[in-house]
């Protein structure tokens, strides 16, 4: 809803931070990651766009909530554990 | 011809031009030379020509002193005073261009006889600043800061100008060696002299 | 108390007596002197702010921006490339609606290479949204700084100021400038206090992402505010004069124009020598005026129009030339005079590009040039003037 201009700030003003926003609700493909692969490199930490990866023990944990989806881990991973599967299926 | 503004003006406007090389001080004697006119009540405006400063090079230096305030933004074309503070310009720099006929030039030379090739239509003063600027230990010995010694003597040459709000407004300006400077002012002032046709 | 300065000098006396807080700034020829006097100022402990050297002059706007969005009130200085570095956020600063004020020592641009005086610097900036004053003297200089706080920093403008100081013939030219006591000062421009800044502790985001449905009521309200701006630099100057004794004619300075034929309009040094002319010139009988272009932002333009109803002709004078057009100052007065009842001929001329003189004989041939023009009809509407090779003569 367009607000009049009488009713806005001088400048627009996010007030809330933007970890309200949850980008895990756009996600069609998701990252399922085999743990018995994974050497530890930690590649998919570095590239993840969202910062939505951290590390537990050395092995990588996708916070769900805010995952794109973007697959950009899956296709860096150099030992392949990890791979992009569609929403609802495994 | 020359446009001449002041012919309408209600009070007399004195307009000077001093000429020197990069080093020894012209923008700062500009300056001073206004502070003095307005710790005596006048107003003034004082600019350098708007060049790059190099050392050694021509530099030349203006000062503007009326009795009512000063809007006029140019460049001085005609003036009433040029203070050459460097005689070696006087070849190669045409520091008479524009003053005014019966204006006064004020040379920093040793030797009066040569003047007597400047065109006897101004009047023309000398003074050894060089030598009493040495004399005081202003500057080295090789390239003495004339800056104050020639404001000691345009002092004498301008009736409106009197010697001790020159020598005030040194001893507040000057960085260093403030009774130097001011008493080679005041020697200048004594030893500046006409040059008779 | 009044004392000898440059106008360099008068700058940075403006910015300590409005007590900046933040000043970040990069040296350029012929600003230099003026950062410098703050630095001096500054370490010396006679002005408390936090100086911030940077790398650029976009960083130095940068600096300036994000320390008055943090609620401080910050002040630097630039010319010519440096301004045109700062371009960008300059648009940012006016959009994120912070007053900062800057002094331009206006320079031309290069190439050629060139350190003087022309006005294209700041022209090229008209439509950042910051508002410009040109100013005729050092006084002016320090008394608009102080002036451009108090307008800018008022509620319904919030907007930037750039002071425009011509280079050398003002930066660099000595002359007496009053210096205002500081209490004086401070009772008459209160501490900066914004409604909205960026707090510790507090997550908050500025300048966001606008969509197509929000954007334009943003620029819708900027537009009002540099309205409002018109009406603040009108009031602000008339409570300065109450306190101060001085005035410099609000938007647009007029002088000699009651009974005037003849208006020549300008803006920045070169009103000042026209002032002189104007006086010679009447004292020979031409019936002459002199209206100056104090603001360029925001434009007087209900100012001009009253002047122009009562004016046989105008010619303005631009220090710079917009390049497939004309002199800014003479477009801009021609479209406020265009839908006027009774419209005086016009002229513009080009002149004093990169530092060259404007003489009082070429400012009294132009008024001259005009009078016959409003006569005799107009050749060429936009005349260059002293230009080697053109078989016209004005000096």
């Amino acid at each position: 809803m367009t607000k009049s201009y009488e009713d806005l700030p001088l400048t627009p003003i996010a007030d809330t931070p933007s970890t309200m926003n949850l980008t895990g609700l756009w996600r069609v493909v998701r990252p399922l990651v085999d743990k018995s692969k994974c050497k530890k490199c930690t590649t998919c930490w570095k590239f993840c766009p969202d910062a939505a990866i951290t590390l537990v023990d050395g092995f990588p944990v996708i916070d769900l909530n805010y995952c794109k989806g973007c697959g950009i881990c899956a296709h860096e991973c150099p030992s392949k554990c990890i791979i992009m599967v569609k929403e609802g299926e495994a | 011809m020359p446009h001449n503004l002041h012919e309408h003006s209600v009070s007399p406007l004195i307009e000077v031009r001093f000429h020197g090389r990069g080093g020894q001080g012209v923008v700062i004697a500009s300056e001073v030379l206004a502070k003095a006119a307005f710790r005596m009540g006048y107003e003034v405006s004082a600019f350098p020509f708007f060049g790059v400063e190099r050392r050694g090079a021509p530099v030349t230096a203006y000062t503007r002193i009326d009795s009512r305030p000063i809007r006029v933004k140019t460049n001085i074309y005609w003036p009433d005073y040029v203070v050459v503070l460097d005689s070696s310009l006087l070849e190669g720099v045409d520091v008479l261009e524009g003053l005014k006929v019966k204006g006064s030039v004020l040379v920093n030379w040793p030797d009066g006889k040569k003047l007597k090739d400047l065109p006897s239509k101004f009047r023309r003063f000398v003074l050894d600043a060089t030598s009493i600027a040495a004399s005081h230990g202003i500057g080295s010995q090789t390239a003495p800061i004339v800056n104050t010694a020639i404001l000691g003597g345009f002092a004498r040459i301008c009736d409106a100008i009197e010697l001790e709000p020159v020598l005030e407004t040194i001893r507040e300006a000057a960085p260093v060696k403030k009774q130097e400077n001011v008493a080679a002012a005041r020697e200048a002032y004594e030893r500046t002299i006409e040059v008779t046709p | 108390m009044r004392m000898v300065m440059t106008g360099n000098y008068a700058s940075a006396y403006g910015a300590k007596l409005s007590r900046a807080e933040v000043i970040a700034a990069y040296p350029i020829t012929p600003q230099t002197s003026i950062v410098e006097k703050l630095a001096e100022f500054v370490s010396s402990g006679e002005l408390k702010a936090q100086y911030i050297p940077v790398e650029s002059e976009h960083s130095a706007m940068a600096a300036c921006i994000a320390a008055e969005t943090a609620g401080a009130r910050t002040y630097t200085a630039t010319s010519s490339h440096g301004l045109t570095l700062m371009h960008e956020v300059l648009m940012w600063a006016s959009g994120a609606r912070l007053p900062i004020v800057m002094t331009n020592v206006s320079r031309a641009m290069a190439p050629p290479w060139s350190v003087w005086v022309d006005n294209m610097d700041s022209i090229a900036q008209r439509d950042t949204g910051w508002l410009q004053f040109f100013c005729q003297n050092n006084q002016e200089v320090l008394d608009t700084i102080i002036m451009a706080y108090k307008i800018c920093e008022s509620r319904r403008v919030m907007l930037p100021a750039m002071i425009i100081e011509d280079a050398f013939i003002l930066s660099h030219t000595s002359e007496p400038v009053d210096v205002p006591d500081q209490e004086v000062v401070d009772r008459f421009l209160p501490p900066y206090a914004p409604e909205l800044k960026i707090e510790v502790g507090k997550a908050m985001g500025f300048g966001s992402l606008v969509k197509p449905d929000q954007y334009m009521e943003f620029r819708y309200k900027d537009m009002l505010a540099m309205k409002e701006a018109a009406e603040r630099v009108k009031a602000v100057e008339k409570e300065f004069k109450q306190v101060f004794g001085r005035e410099y004619g609000g938007l647009l300075e007029k002088y000699m124009c009651d009974d005037a034929e003849t208006v020549l309009i300008t803006a920045g040094s070169v009103a000042a020598t026209a002032k002189d002319v104007v006086d010679a010139m009447r004292a020979r009988g031409a019936r002459v005026g002199l209206a100056r272009i104090r603001a360029f932002r925001p434009f007087p333009h209900e100012e001009l129009r009253a002047l122009a109803s009562k004016v046989v002709g105008i010619a303005v004078l631009d220090r710079s030339y917009t390049f497939g057009a004309a002199g800014a100052m003479f477009t801009e007065v021609k479209a406020s005079v265009y839908s006027c009842h009774k419209r005086p001929v016009m002229k513009n001329y080009i002149a004093g590009l990169g530092g060259r003189d404007i003489t009082t004989k070429i400012i009294s041939n132009i008024m001259d040039d005009m009078a016959v023009a409003a006569k005799r009809g107009v050749e060429d509407e936009v005349e260059w003037v002293d230009v080697a090779g053109l078989p016209r003569r004005w000096r």
